[in-house]
């Protein structure tokens, strides 16, 4: 049978000349050539999903700001990584979170193993312009091996697309708009009721913050455990075919 | 016409307070009351937390004795398992426990208290700090700073951090002591023992000189509370309550210290931040007792180490049995002091040391824990209660400065009258009333679980309640 030849694209990051394949993102092509893009909702292994707007990239003769984890290269593309108004947008995002929940790092079983934390510092964000939101959110604890606590939650959805592409169990899944969001188990259940849980753990492992965490860890604790998702990715997609 | 003197804020303490002293008609001191000024509701917010997140969170409300705090919370946390915790994880929360009494009693005599001994009471204000110490006796006051910097490095090097470190954790501690850091914690305590030796030297060459102030500084009868080991020795870590009367009685003995609300209650004032906790059997304000390094050395058989038994026996000769004078805090600090070292000294030769067997895993086995320890200024009480997912529903913090309220109001009053006199308020007579307190070595941060202000006010108020003066420091 005759293979379709993968198109080769030339495109240009930061300067620096690089091919890729028709079809791959900007973020695909920056990581095989090693140039770091910011990234936290995305996560290899799982469907680019673009909503923390993190990885957002300028493209030279536009405008407008492109997710890298989403947006599809093209011949001739000029990308740009690292600009002081991309500079300035992630700062804020990540100030933004920092103030939409109450993030008390000292106290929270992730610190020093949490991405969101990471980004900050990796960013340089040494302080927060936003008033804290300081909404208290109930901390679910009714699973008898994890724990929720939406107050460290940044909505990157990791929970959700894991638990439904790779473990197809389906137990996550957002609930609410804008501010009131929050991801709930089955229909907003307590998670230790929840019927559709398997228990499996890959939704605490790819949580990037201490919003989903295992009971029994102590504050700084909760270093997660992350290895396993491309292999089952493929795995998967083995099995299907 | 009578007037309230305030000393608003007191200075060289930790956290922030005021003194009122209201005279009569006379002008002579007729009340005195020590107002804590600062609020801070840790036992609220807490409320709906994971309870493991406890000792670190409530070992916030203080910087100075952050591992006191950790170190009740996670015994309250082991009770909450319900669970006995291994053997050298004990030893380890024991030596750390050790250090930050070391330390922060370091940080009081030397910081705090001595620029007042080595100067004089009546000495200009601008020169009754530890610089002006360090220019005039540079030894003494490198002694100081060293022997704080032994403890704050043993803390750091058990806890990876020197301040709010999280290795003391619900189950034990999370990380074995390696054979490098036992020798290197060893290797500072005859510099420690040495430092110490010179301090009391020093300490004894000026005792005579405070005679006044030992008669005034707080000298009078209550009762002293606190933890004891089995032999009703000296302990800080794990024991049973010992409770002495004036006279040296021992009322209470080996009373299990989840029992503590038999012991205590606590009575609440309009004025101050701050409770009042007594004796529930002697009732309010009757029930008045003291902690701390006075009350620990007062109810102590005995130390139960060498150097440190042959300083107490001088001490014990030397002061009235039980010592009733709160200018006594800082000789028993230099007392406990020299235990501290020594008694890490044994634990770190312990056989069972450097096993790995830190820590026990468990989950919550009761609703209801309570953990009980010795901090640098008195007992330290944390009491939690969870749901049966193992959230917060409730807690209580019964800190060690707060026990000491009744008396340390009873001390400014003492002070007061025999020093102030109405007419005029002299730098002398306003830095002893806040000596006084800092012989008592409050942490008010911590007994308000702040917002806040800085430093100390003192009012003066006559008979008709009007402010007439008032100073800040
Ligand atoms: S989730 Fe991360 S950023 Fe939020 S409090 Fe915990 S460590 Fe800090």
């Amino acid at each position: 049978m005759d293979e379709q030849p993968i198109a080769i694209k030339t495109l240009t990051i930061d300067g620096k000349e690089v091919g890729a394949r028709s079809g791959d993102t900007i973020l695909q092509v920056a990581q095989e050539h090693g140039i770091w893009i910011p990234t936290l909702c995305f996560l290899d292994g799982l469907t680019a999903y673009g909503s923390c707007r993190i990885c957002m990239v300028e493209l030279e003769g536009n405008n407008r700001l492109f997710p890298a984890c989403v947006t599809k290269v093209y011949e001739g593309m000029v990308v740009i990584i690292h600009s002081p108004r991309l500079e300035h947008y992630r700062r804020v995002i990540v100030e933004m979170l920092l103030s939409e929940r109450p993030h008390i790092c000292s106290v929270c079983v992730s610190n020093g193993h949490c991405e969101l934390q990471t980004m900050a510092q990796l960013l340089g964000v040494t302080s927060v312009r936003y008033p804290y939101l300081m909404r208290k959110h109930d901390v679910d604890a009714s699973n008898h091996r994890f724990l929720h606590d939406d107050n460290r939650c940044i909505l990157c959805g990791r929970c959700v697309r894991v638990c439904s592409e790779i473990e197809g169990a389906h137990t996550w899944a957002f609930s609410g708009r804008g501010v009131e969001s929050r991801i709930v188990t089955d229909l907003d259940q307590p998670w230790g009721e929840s019927e559709s849980c398997t228990g499996c753990s890959k939704c605490v492992h790819v949580c990037p913050t201490g919003a989903l965490i295992e009971k029994g860890r102590s504050v700084a604790e909760m270093a997660k455990r992350r290895q396993f998702l491309p292999y089952l990715t493929v795995m998967r997609k083995e099995d299907a075919e | 016409m009578a007037r309230t003197i305030s000393i608003d804020p007191v200075t060289r303490i930790e956290g922030h307070a005021r003194i009122t002293l209201q005279l009569n008609d006379d002008g002579v001191v007729d009340d005195a009351r020590f107002h804590v000024t600062q609020f801070r509701g840790f036992e609220k917010f807490c409320e709906g937390r994971p309870f493991y997140e406890m000792p670190s969170l409530m070992a916030r409300t203080c910087g100075i004795c952050p591992v006191s705090h950790l170190i009740a919370g996670a015994k309250a946390c082991d009770d909450l398992f319900a669970v006995q915790i291994p053997y050298p994880a004990q030893m380890l929360r024991r030596l750390m426990n050790l250090a930050q009494i070391l330390q922060s009693h370091a940080l009081n005599f030397y910081y705090l208290s001595l620029p007042d001994l080595f100067f004089g009471m009546d000495a200009d204000p601008a020169k009754r700090n530890i610089i002006a110490v360090a220019q005039e006796n540079p030894e003494l006051a490198q002694d100081g700073i060293r022997l704080r910097q032994i403890g704050q490095q043993i803390i750091e090097t058990l806890g990876g951090k020197r301040i709010h470190p999280s290795w003391v954790v619900p189950g034990g501690v999370n990380a074995p002591l390696t054979p490098e850091h036992r020798e290197m914690i060893l290797g500072g305590v005859p510099e420690g023992l040495a430092i110490l030796k010179r301090a009391l030297e020093w300490f004894h060459a000026h005792r005579d000189a405070f005679k006044p102030e030992v008669n005034t500084f707080g000298n009078f009868s209550s009762y002293y509370l606190g933890i004891v080991n089995e032999k009703g020795n000296l302990e800080h870590y794990d024991g049973n309550f010992r409770v002495m009367d004036a006279a040296g009685n021992i009322v209470v003995d080996q009373l299990d210290t989840l029992k503590y609300q038999d012991l205590i209650a606590e009575a609440n004032e309009a004025w101050t931040y701050e409770k009042f906790p007594y004796l529930k059997e002697l009732g309010y304000p009757d029930g008045m007792y003291r902690v701390g390094p006075l009350a620990r050395l007062n109810i102590a058989t005995a130390c139960d180490t060498y150097r440190a038994d042959e300083e107490l026996k001088n001490f014990r000769s030397s002061t009235t049995t039980p010592a009733a004078s709160s200018f006594h805090y800082h000789w028993a600090r230099l007392i406990e002091m020299i235990y501290c070292l020594e008694r890490m000294e044994q634990i770190l030769n312990d056989p069972d040391i450097l096993s790995t067997h830190v820590r026990a895993f468990a989950k919550p086995n009761s609703f209801n824990g309570i953990g009980v320890a010795e901090a640098p200024r008195g007992t330290l009480i944390h009491h939690y209660r969870i749901d049966e997912n193992g959230l917060m529903t409730w807690a209580d913090l019964v800190i060690a400065t707060v026990h000491n309220n009744l008396a340390m109001n009873r001390a400014v009053l003492q002070v007061a009258k025999s020093f102030v006199d109405g007419k005029e308020l002299t730098d002398g007579a306003l830095n002893r009333v806040e000596a006084v307190i800092r012989a008592f070595d409050p942490c008010l941060s911590c007994s308000t679980h702040a917002d806040g202000r800085r430093d100390l006010q003192v009012d003066l108020i006559d008979a008709d309640g009007r402010l007439v003066d008032s100073t800040t420091r």
